[in-house]
Parts: C-alpha cells; sequence; structure tokens
C-alpha cells in the first residue's frame, strides 16, 4: 500500500469532533473522494465523545488504514481550541486543514484550498520578482459570503444577525477576510503554530482572532468561496449567548490587534 | 498599533475639525453644531443599508443541501459494504 508509511505526508486535515459518530464516517470518505491524488492524513481529535464516535475512527482505520486516518483522542471535552493543536502535535504535513466533522465543511472543496495553495507555492519557487514572492498565500480561508459560496438552513433571524455581525466587524476592525467566524481553512505548518500561540480566545470568537492576527501580522491571506449546509445530523453545540460572546470578541480583538 | 488606536484617531480627527469650524465659524454656528447629529445619522443609514444589503443579496445554495443528501447517501452505501457501522438513525 503507502510506500512511506508514517511518513511525511503533504497536507494534514485536522478534524476536531465531539460527538460525531455518523458525520465522522461520512466526511472521512468525502474527504478520500474528493482527494484521491494527494499525500494527506486526517488527524481526528476526539474528546471522549460518549456516542462511541471512537469506535467508528477505529473501522474506518480497517478501511483506509492507521497511516491515513489517525486518531488522536482526548479524554473528555476540552474545548475546540485547545483540539486544534493537540491535532497539530501529531501532523506531518507542511500544510494544515482545519474543517468541522458536522459536514458543514464540505470536503469537495478540499482541491480548490490545495490548488490555491499549490499555485501560490509555484509562483515562491519561481519567484521571478519580488512582487510575485510576495504573493505567497499563508492562510486560505472559506469564504460564505461571496458569489459562488453560500449558506443553507438559516432562518431570517440567522441571517440577520451574521450580516450585522459582518458589518460590524468589517467597519471597526477591518480583518481582512470577508467570512471571520468560519473555520474551513488552510494553514501553513508554521503559520499554524505561530497564529494559535498568539490566540487567547476560546469558541468561535477563536476563529475570529485567528484571522484577524493573521491580518494584522501581515501574512498573506486568499479566499475560497465555499457553500455551507448546516447541520444535519447531531446536534448543535452552540448556546444561546452567542451574540454577547461575539460582541466581546469584538471588542477584545479592537483592544489587542 | 491597536486597532482601537486607529479609531480613536480618526474620531480625534473629526471633532478637531468640528472644533475649527466652530471656532472660525466658515459656516454658520447653527450649522456646525448639527453636524455631529449629521454624522451618526449618516454612520446609523450606512450600517443600515449595508445590512439590508447583505440581507437582500445574501448567498444561500438549497441546490446543495440536495447534493449533500446524495453524497450521504452514497458515502452510507460504501462503508456499510465495508463493515462500518452506520447505525440505523
Ligand atoms: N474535540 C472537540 N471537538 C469539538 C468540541 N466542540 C465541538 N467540536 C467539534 O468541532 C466542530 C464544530 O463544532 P459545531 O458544534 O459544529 O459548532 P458550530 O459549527 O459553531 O455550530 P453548529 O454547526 O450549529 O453546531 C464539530 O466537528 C464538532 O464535533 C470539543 O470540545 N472538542
Ligand atoms: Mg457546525
Amino acid at each position: 500500500m503507502e510506500a512511506a508509511a508514517g511518513g511525511k505526508r503533504a497536507y494534514s486535515i485536522i478534524v476536531p469532533t465531539y460527538n460525531e459518530r455518523l458525520n465522522i464516517a461520512l466526511i472521512v470518505y468525502l474527504i478520500f473522494k474528493h482527494l484521491p491524488d494527494v499525500n494527506f492524513e486526517i488527524i481526528i481529535v476526539d474528546d471522549g465523545s460518549p456516542d462511541g464516535t471512537q469506535d467508528i475512527v477505529k473501522q474506518l482505520q480497517q478501511v483506509y488504514s492507521e497511516d491515513r486516518v489517525l486518531l488522536r483522542a482526548r479524554p473528555r471535552k476540552l474545548g475546540l481550541g485547545t483540539a486544534y493543536l493537540h491535532g497539530l502535535k501529531h501532523a506531518s504535513g507542511e500544510f494544515v486543514i482545519i474543517m468541522d466533522a458536522d459536514l458543514s465543511h464540505h470536503p469537495k472543496y478540499l482541491p480548490n484550498f490545495i490548488s490555491l495553495e499549490e499555485c501560490v507555492f509555484f509562483n515562491r519557487v519561481l519567484s521571478l520578482t519580488r512582487k510575485q514572492k510576495e504573493t505567497g498565500a499563508d492562510v486560505v480561508t472559506g469564504t460564505r459570503y461571496v458569489k459562488n459560496g453560500g449558506v443553507h438552513g438559516w432562518n431570517l433571524m440567522r441571517k440577520l444577525t451574521s450580516r450585522g455581525a459582518n458589518v460590524l466587524a468589517q467597519t471597526l476592525l477591518q480583518p481582512g477576510a470577508s467570512d471571520l467566524t468560519g473555520s474551513f481553512r488552510l494553514y501553513k505548518r508554521d503559520v499554524l503554530e505561530d497564529l494559535i500561540s498568539s490566540c487567547v480566545s476560546k469558541g468561535y470568537v477563536f476563529q475570529m482572532e485567528m484571522i484577524v492576527r493573521a491580518t494584522r501580522k501581515g501574512y498573506h491571506i486568499e479566499e475560497v468561496p465555499i457553500t455551507f449546509v448546516d447541520r444535519v445530523f447531531g446536534i448543535s453545540k452552540l448556546g444561546g449567548s452567542e451574540i454577547v460572546e461575539y460582541l466581546k470578541g469584538l471588542v477584545y480583538l479592537l483592544l489587542t490587534t | 498599533m491597536k486597532h482601537i488606536f486607529k479609531i480613536v484617531a480618526i474620531l480625534v480627527a473629526i471633532s478637531a475639525i468640528w472644533v475649527a469650524l466652530l471656532e472660525t465659524s466658515t459656516v454658520p454656528r447653527s450649522y456646525t453644531w448639527l453636524l455631529p447629529i449629521y454624522l451618526v445619522v449618516a454612520l446609523g443609514c450606512y450600517g443600515l443599508f449595508m445590512v439590508g444589503f447583505g440581507l437582500m443579496f445574501f448567498p444561500t445554495c438549497p441546490q446543495e443541501a440536495i447534493l449533500l443528501q446524495q453524497d450521504i447517501v452514497e458515502a452510507k452505501e460504501f462503508l456499510a459494504k465495508k463493515g462500518v457501522d452506520m447505525g440505523s438513525e
């Protein structure tokens, strides 16, 4: 099978899970389907899901081999931010992709993330001019709010909050990306390490902080349109205090970045 | 520079211009007094307009939900055949 068993991969796809028994199987299948010729590994960071997510992952390892589907579990629910860090520790890829397991991030967009990164990479290899060298993307981020992107399954209220939040952030913060709270992203490994170590927020304010800090640090950010279908299986882990958290995050970022 | 300073700097600059206008009274004072109110109203309008505009042209993708359902069926079928427990949810 794989010649370089356990060797270095080009891409590490980190998928945090908590009670995603069904979704994780579907997403692993779809990742393999859409990246047939890519040297990647999937790192599943499961926080001791009571629904038996890890059993399914072990079954998936039988199908796709343990070198490509890695289970890096933690004993209990320790939160998303640290889940990424944990996954990153076990990642061998030069590039790291982060995505949710709940199928709202569809693996069919992965080739777009990768081709953008590769095209940028070739630019750098050629590096004919200084300017071209500077076009290197350090972060490729999925965005829902552009042409060819989109959201499905949100009611009017959810859309309204989303737009309001976005206008507020774009005006006050100038974050350098059109979709702040999305978490479907590709990072150069060292960039991700740098960003994670300078971010302190929890929850999805964390995603916001990551991209704003990336902008402030002068990293090159590219955007890929993605569509977002709200989770079909499993329960949402978002509480009602979403808006308050967001506003607090905004103020925090205004003061610290 | 922390972003809040930029915002404060812009506010200070605007206030400085306003005070200058008041002092020199190039425009009648009664107008100048009203300028901040206009500014706030303009900002509010901008915000409302942007939100309304974004809401009107909010990109949706009903087609994607259907495609996803097909993908799910396909994945389940494949995985069940490979012996992965797909449950009966
Ligand atoms: N390891 C780990 N994963 C988590 C934790 N909380 C959430 N996740 C996973 O992180 C991803 C995103 O979480 P979601 O619950 O989908 O959060 P969301 O997308 O903001 O909200 P909904 O889709 O509306 O539920 C999913 O794959 C979850 O399974 C956690 O504490 N630990
Ligand atoms: Mg989700």
